[in-house]
C-alpha cells in the first residue's frame, strides 16, 4: 500500500474522531459517538499496520491485543467511584508512550544521519521520512522531539502522582519540597538550557537529563496541589497528553497524530477553563497550589449548628413536594450513590419532584457526580447543572446536601473577604429547609467555615452518608 | 379536674363548647366532664349522646358550676352569669378583655382564672387552639352561602340552550382567615373573584386561592409582621386611594363580602353609601364586620336590608352560630387543645404555666390579678415581608444600545484575535520551511475544530469526554507502529513498550466510556 491510501484512511479516521467528540453533546447521541471513536481508531491502526514503513506487524498485533486484554479487564472491573484514578493512570501511559516515541525519533535520527546516501536510499518507513529532511527541517524536528518528550514526561509523573492522590495511596494534602516553586522554576530553566545544548547536537544524554528534570517537575507540581483541585489537575493532564501527542505528530510528520493531539489538547484546555471558572480561580493560582490570600477578616458567623435525627428528616421529606439533592465528593467516598438513588426512587414514587443539582467541580473529575448517579440508575434528565437549577431553590421545600461543602458555601456571595468570594455556588440556603449530611463539624477542603451550617433553616444530619440514608429509607412513606 | 360546659344564654346563640367527641378526648387527659342538660341541643348534640360519651348530664347551670373546677363556654360571660361562678374557678371562653374591662376587673376580684380564647397568640404552635381562626373560617364560608341565597343568579357562568349566563363577580375585602375562606368558597362555586387587602404580603395567599389580587400602588405599604399578622389602621392618604379603587370596582361587582377588622377598634368604613348606590340592582353585600359597626355605611347589625336601588345588605353577626354543629365541633376542639396544653402530664391535673407563651397570652386574669395585656410573645408570628428589589426597567432604546455595544465589543475582540493570530501565523511562515507549515496548518485547524466541538459537550458528560479523549490520545500508537520496524534494537524495544501501553489505553478508554454512557438512562 502506498501513502495515498494511508492518508485517505487518516482523513476518515480524523473525521470519525471529531464526530465522536461532537456526539458527546447529548446523552443519546453519545452512545453512538463512542462507536465512531472505536471505528476511527481501528481504521487508523489498520491503515498504519498495512501502510508503508511498518514492520513486525505480527509482534505489534500481539502487543496491541495483550494490552487490549488488560484494558478490557480494567474497564470492566473499575468501580465508578474509581474513575478519576483510572483516567489519571491512563494519562500517565500516554505520557510515557510519548516519551518513548520521542526518544526513538532521536535515536533513528542519529542512525539515519550517520548513514551515507546509498544506505539512505534503501531505508523505508519512518527512517525514510527522516532521510529526506534537510538541515533546517532536522532542527525543527529536534524542537518537536524535545517538546514532545518534555510534555510527555511531565504528563507521566504528574499523572502518576494524581493517580496516587485520587486512589488515596498518596497524602492528598498539598505538599512541597523546601524551595517550593523555585525548584520547579530551576528545573524548567535547566530543561531549557539542556534543550539548547540538544539543538546544538550535544548528544542524546541532554535529552535524557532533560527528561529526568521534566519527571521531577511533573511530580513536584502535582504534589503541591490539593485534593479538591483535582478536577483541574486531571483536565490539565488530559490536555498535556494531547499536546504531547501533537508534538510527536510533528516530529513524525504524521497529520493524524497532530489532529488528534490538537483535539484532545483543546478539549482538556476547555475543561480546565470550565473548572477554574466554576471555582472563580485563575489557572495559575490552581497550579501554584493552595487558596489565594484573604483580603480581610472573615465575616462573623452568628448562630449555631443544629443537629437533627433521622425521624426529623423523614418527616420533612414526607411533607415536602419538591426536593433538590446536592451531591459532592463525600457521597462518592461513602459509596452512598445507591442509597441516594433508592431515596430518589421512593420519593418520586410518591409523586414528589426530586432533582439533583450538580456543581461543575463537585467530585474529583469533571462530570464525576453525573457518572456516579447514572451508575446508580438515577435518570439523567433529573440531574441538572448549577445554572439550570439555581433559580429554583426558593420554590423548593427541602434541599439535601450530601458530602459537599465549599460548593454550597454562602460566604462566596455574602462575605467579600472570604477566600472563595465570587465563586459561583449552589444557593441551597434559599430552599425552605436544608439538610446537610456530613460526618462531623469540620470545615471543607478550603478550610473555611461554612455559614450555611449556621443558618436558621439548616439542620445538620451527622453521620456517614450511606448509613444515614439507609436509616432514613424505611421511614419514607 | 372536673370540666363543665354551660348552655349559652345569649339569645340566638346555638353553639356549645363541648361535644361528645371533644369530651371523649378530655376524658383521656384524665379529666371528668359534665354538661348542663340541653346545652348541645341547638347544635344537634342530644343529652343521650353526651351520656353515651361518658359525660355527666346535670339539670341546671348551678349544678354544673358547683360540680366543676373548669367552666367552658363559647360566648363571654354576662355580668350576671359571672356572678354565679364560684371563687377560684377557671373559665375558658371568648372574653374580649379590651372591650370588657369592668367584667375583667370583676373576674379578677372573684379570684377567677380566665383563659380568653380570643387572646391566643398567633404563633404556629398555637394554631390548633386559635378559635378566632376556626370561627372566621366558618363565617367566611357562610357569608358566601348567605350571599348566594340572596343573589338571584348563578355563581358560575354557563352557556345553556336557553342562553348565556355570565359568571358572578365577587369582591372580597380583607384577606384574613374569613376572607380567604370566602375566596375559596366563591372560587369553587365558579365565580370570578377579586380580593383586596392592605397587607401586600398576602397577595400570594390570595392568588394561591384562585382569586386575583386588587393591587394598590402605594409607597408606604403596611408591614403586617409588626402587628402579629393582623391589619393596622391605615393613613388617610392610603384610605383615599383605597376608596377610589373601590369606587372603580363597585359598578361591576355582583357580590361584595367585607371582612376588614382591626383588633380592638371599630370596623373601618370601606364601602360608602355612594358605592352602594353605584351597584347594580340585585347585588348583595355581606358585611362580616357588622358586629363592630360594619365596613359598609348602610349595614344594620343583625339584619338584612334592601336598599332603594335593590341592593341587599346582609348584616348578620352570628354566622358561626348559623352553622352550629360545625362551629361547635371546631370550637370544642380548640378548647380541647387548650386543655391539653394546660394538662402537660395528661394526668388530669391542670398546671397553669405562666411561662408558656400561649398560656400566658391567653390568660387575662389569674390568682386575683388582671394579667391583660400580655407581654409580647418571644417568637414573631410571621416573617417580615422583604422590601422588593427594584430592578431598573430599561427602555427599548437603552436595551438596543446595550445590545449594539455588546455586539461591537464582541466583534472587536474577535477581529483583534484574528489579526493577532494571523500575524503570528504569517511570522512563523516567514521562517519555517514549507513541509513544517503544512503540518502546522493542520494543527491550527484541528485546535480550532476542537474548541468549536468541545464547547458543545454537555456538562454531565465530562467524565465520558475525558475517558474518550484518553482513548483517542493513544493515537500515539501510530508513531510507535511506524518505528517498530526500525533496524535498531533499542528502538524496537521502546516502540514495543509504547504499542503495549497504548493498547491498554485504547481498549480501556473506549470500553469504560461505553460502559459509562450505557448507564445514562432517561426517566
Amino acid at each position: 500500500m502506498d501513502y495515498g491510501f494511508t492518508t485517505a484512511a487518516y482523513v476518515v479516521a480524523a473525521i470519525l474522531f471529531i464526530l465522536s467528540l461532537g456526539g458527546l453533546s447529548g446523552q443519546e447521541s453519545a452512545k453512538r459517538a463512542v462507536w465512531y471513536g472505536m471505528a476511527g481508531m481501528a481504521l487508523a491502526v489498520t491503515a498504519t499496520l498495512i501502510g508503508p514503513g511498518a514492520g513486525l506487524w505480527a509482534l505489534s498485533l500481539v502487543l496491541v491485543l495483550a494490552g487490549g486484554t488488560i484494558g478490557w479487564v480494567v474497564a470492566n472491573r473499575v468501580q465508578m467511584t474509581e474513575m478519576p484514578q483510572l483516567v489519571a493512570a491512563m494519562h500517565s501511559l500516554v505520557g510515557l508512550a510519548a516519551v518513548f516515541v520521542g526518544f526513538n525519533a532521536d535515536i533513528e535520527l542519529g542512525r539515519v544521519l550517520g548513514m551515507d546516501s546509498v544506505a539512505r536510499q534503501a531505508l523505508d518507513g519512518f527512517a525514510a521520512v527522516l532521510a529526506k529532511k534537510d538541515a533546517v527541517e532536522v532542527s525543527i524536528l529536534r524542537v518537536e522531539v524535545f517538546l514532545g518528550v518534555f510534555i510527555g514526561a511531565v504528563t507521566f509523573t504528574g499523572s502518576v502522582v494524581a493517580f496516587g492522590k485520587l486512589a488515596g495511596k498518596v497524602d492528598t494534602t498539598a505538599k512541597k519540597l523546601p524551595g517550593g516553586h523555585f525548584l520547579n522554576a530551576a528545573a524548567a530553566i535547566g530543561a531549557v538550557v539542556l534543550g539548547v545544548m540538544y539543538f546544538n547536537e550535544a548528544g542524546i544524554w541532554t535529552l535524557a537529563l532533560m527528561t529526568l528534570l521534566a519527571f521531577f517537575i511533573g511530580y513536584h507540581l502535582i504534589m503541591g496541589i490539593g485534593g479538591a483541585d483535582m478536577p483541574v489537575v486531571v483536565s490539565m493532564l488530559n490536555s498535556y497528553s494531547g499536546w504531547a501527542a501533537a508534538a510527536i505528530g510533528f516530529s513524525l510528520g504524521n497529520d493524524l497524530l497532530i489532529v488528534v493531539g490538537a483535539l484532545v489538547g483543546s478539549s482538556g484546555a476547555i475543561l480546565s477553563y470550565i473548572m477554574c471558572k466554576a471555582m472563580n480561580r485563575s489557572f495559575i493560582s490552581v497550579i501554584l497550589g493552595g487558596f489565594g490570600g484573604t483580603t480581610g477578616p472573615a465575616m462573623e458567623i452568628a448562630g449555631e449548628q443544629i443537629a437533627i435525627d433521622t425521624e426529623g428528616v423523614a418527616a420533612a421529606l414526607n411533607d415536602a413536594d419538591s426536593v433538590i439533592i446536592i451531591p459532592g465528593y463525600g457521597m462518592a467516598v461513602a459509596q452512598a450513590q445507591q442509597s441516594v438513588s433508592e431515596l430518589t426512587r421512593k420519593l418520586r414514587a410518591r409523586g414528589k419532584t426530586v432533582r439533583f443539582a450538580i456543581h461543575p467541580v463537585a467530585g474529583r473529575l469533571p462530570g464525576h457526580m453525573n457518572v456516579l448517579l447514572a451508575e446508580a440508575k438515577v435518570p439523567y434528565d433529573i440531574v441538572l447543572e448549577m445554572d439550570e437549577i439555581n433559580e429554583d431553590f426558593p420554590t423548593t421545600d427541602v434541599a439535601i446536601v450530601i458530602g459537599s461543602n465549599d460548593i454550597v458555601n454562602p460566604a462566596a456571595q455574602e462575605d467579600p473577604n472570604s477566600p472563595i468570594a465570587g465563586m459561583p455556588v449552589l444557593e441551597c440556603w434559599k430552599a425552605k429547609q436544608v439538610f446537610v449530611s456530613k460526618r462531623g463539624q469540620g470545615t471543607g477542603y478550603s478550610g473555611i467555615e461554612n455559614p450555611l451550617f449556621y443558618k436558621d433553616n439548616t439542620r445538620m444530619f451527622y453521620g456517614d452518608a450511606k448509613k444515614s440514608l439507609d436509616a432514613l429509607l424505611p421511614l419514607i412513606d | 379536674m372536673k370540666i363543665g360546659a354551660l348552655t349559652e344564654v345569649f339569645p340566638g346563640e346555638n353553639r356549645v363548647a363541648m361535644t361528645p367527641d371533644s369530651a371523649t378526648q378530655l376524658l383521656k387527659l384524665g379529666h371528668s366532664c359534665c354538661i348542663e342538660a340541653g346545652a348541645g341541643a341547638k347544635a344537634g348534640f342530644s343529652d343521650a349522646l353526651y351520656s353515651a360519651a361518658g359525660v355527666t348530664v346535670l339539670p341546671t347551670a348551678a349544678d354544673v358550676i358547683a360540680a366543676s373546677d373548669v367552666i367552658v363556654k363559647v360566648r363571654g360571660p354576662e355580668a350576671a352569669e359571672l356572678g354565679t361562678l364560684a371563687e377560684g374557678q377557671t373559665l375558658i371562653s371568648f372574653f374580649w378583655p379590651a372591650q370588657n374591662p369592668e367584667l375583667l376587673e370583676a373576674a379578677a376580684k372573684k379570684n377567677l382564672t380566665v383563659v380568653a380564647m380570643d387572646m391566643v397568640p398567633r404563633i404556629s404552635r398555637a394554631q390548633k387552639m386559635d378559635a378566632l381562626s376556626s370561627m372566621a373560617n366558618i363565617a367566611g364560608y357562610r357569608a358566601v352561602i348567605e350571599a348566594g341565597n340572596n343573589f338571584g343568579r348563578f355563581f358560575t357562568g354557563q352557556v345553556t340552550a336557553a342562553g348565556k349566563v355570565p359568571p358572578a363577580k365577587v369582591l372580597i375585602v380583607g384577606a384574613g382567615v374569613a376572607g380567604l375562606a370566602a375566596i375559596g368558597t366563591s372560587v369553587s362555586l365558579g365565580a370570578i373573584v377579586h380580593a383586596f387587602d392592605v397587607r401586600p404580603e398576602v397577595a400570594e395567599q390570595i392568588e394561591s386561592m384562585g382569586a386575583s389580587f386588587v393591587f394598590l400602588e402605594f409607597e408606604a405599604s403596611q408591614d403586617g409582621a409588626a402587628t402579629g399578622g393582623y391589619a393596622a389602621p391605615s393613613s388617610p392618604e392610603f384610605r383615599e386611594k383605597q376608596l377610589a379603587k373601590f369606587r372603580e370596582l363597585a359598578p361591576e361587582m355582583d357580590i361584595v363580602i367585607t371582612t376588614a377588622l382591626i383588633p380592638g377598634r371599630p370596623a373601618p368604613k370601606l364601602w360608602t353609601e355612594d358605592m352602594v348606590a353605584m351597584m347594580k340592582p340585585g347585588s348583595v353585600i355581606v358585611d362580616l364586620a357588622a358586629e363592630r359597626g360594619g365596613n359598609c355605611d348602610m349595614t344594620v347589625p343583625d339584619q338584612k336590608i334592601v336598599t332603594e336601588n335593590g341592593v341587599t345588605i346582609v348584616g348578620y353577626t352570628d354566622f358561626p352560630s348559623r352553622m352550629a354543629a360545625q362551629a361547635s365541633t371546631l370550637y370544642s376542639t380548640n378548647i380541647r387543645h387548650m386543655l391539653t396544653d394546660l394538662t402537660p402530664k395528661k394526668d388530669g391535673v391542670i398546671l397553669h404555666n405562666m411561662e408558656d407563651d400561649v398560656i400566658r397570652g391567653a390568660t387575662v386574669a389569674h390568682v386575683g390579678a388582671v394579667t391583660y395585656p400580655p407581654p409580647p410573645p418571644k417568637i414573631a408570628a410571621i416573617a417580615a415581608a422583604k422590601p422588593k428589589e427594584k430592578v431598573k426597567e430599561l427602555t427599548p432604546e437603552e436595551r438596543r444600545a446595550q445590545e449594539v455595544a455588546a455586539f461591537k465589543a464582541q466583534t472587536r475582540s474577535q477581529v483583534g484575535l484574528l489579526v493577532v493570530g494571523g500575524a503570528l501565523l504569517l511570522a512563523v511562515g516567514l521562517v519555517a520551511p514549507a513541509s513544517f507549515m503544512q503540518h502546522f496548518i493542520v494543527f491550527v485547524l484541528a485546535v480550532f475544530v476542537g474548541f468549536q466541538v468541545i464547547w458543545n459537550v454537555s456538562h454531565s458528560l465530562h467524565t465520558p469526554l475525558m475517558a474518550i479523549t484518553n482513548a483517542i490520545s493513544s493515537i500515539i500508537i501510530l508513531g510507535a507502529l511506524m518505528q517498530i520496524g526500525s533496524g535498531s534494537f533499542i528502538v524496537i524495544v521502546l516502540a514495543a513498550l509504547s504499542v503495549f501501553m497504548a493498547g491498554i489505553n485504547i481498549f480501556g478508554g473506549f470500553l469504560v466510556t461505553r460502559r459509562m454512557l450505557a448507564m445514562f438512562q432517561k426517566s
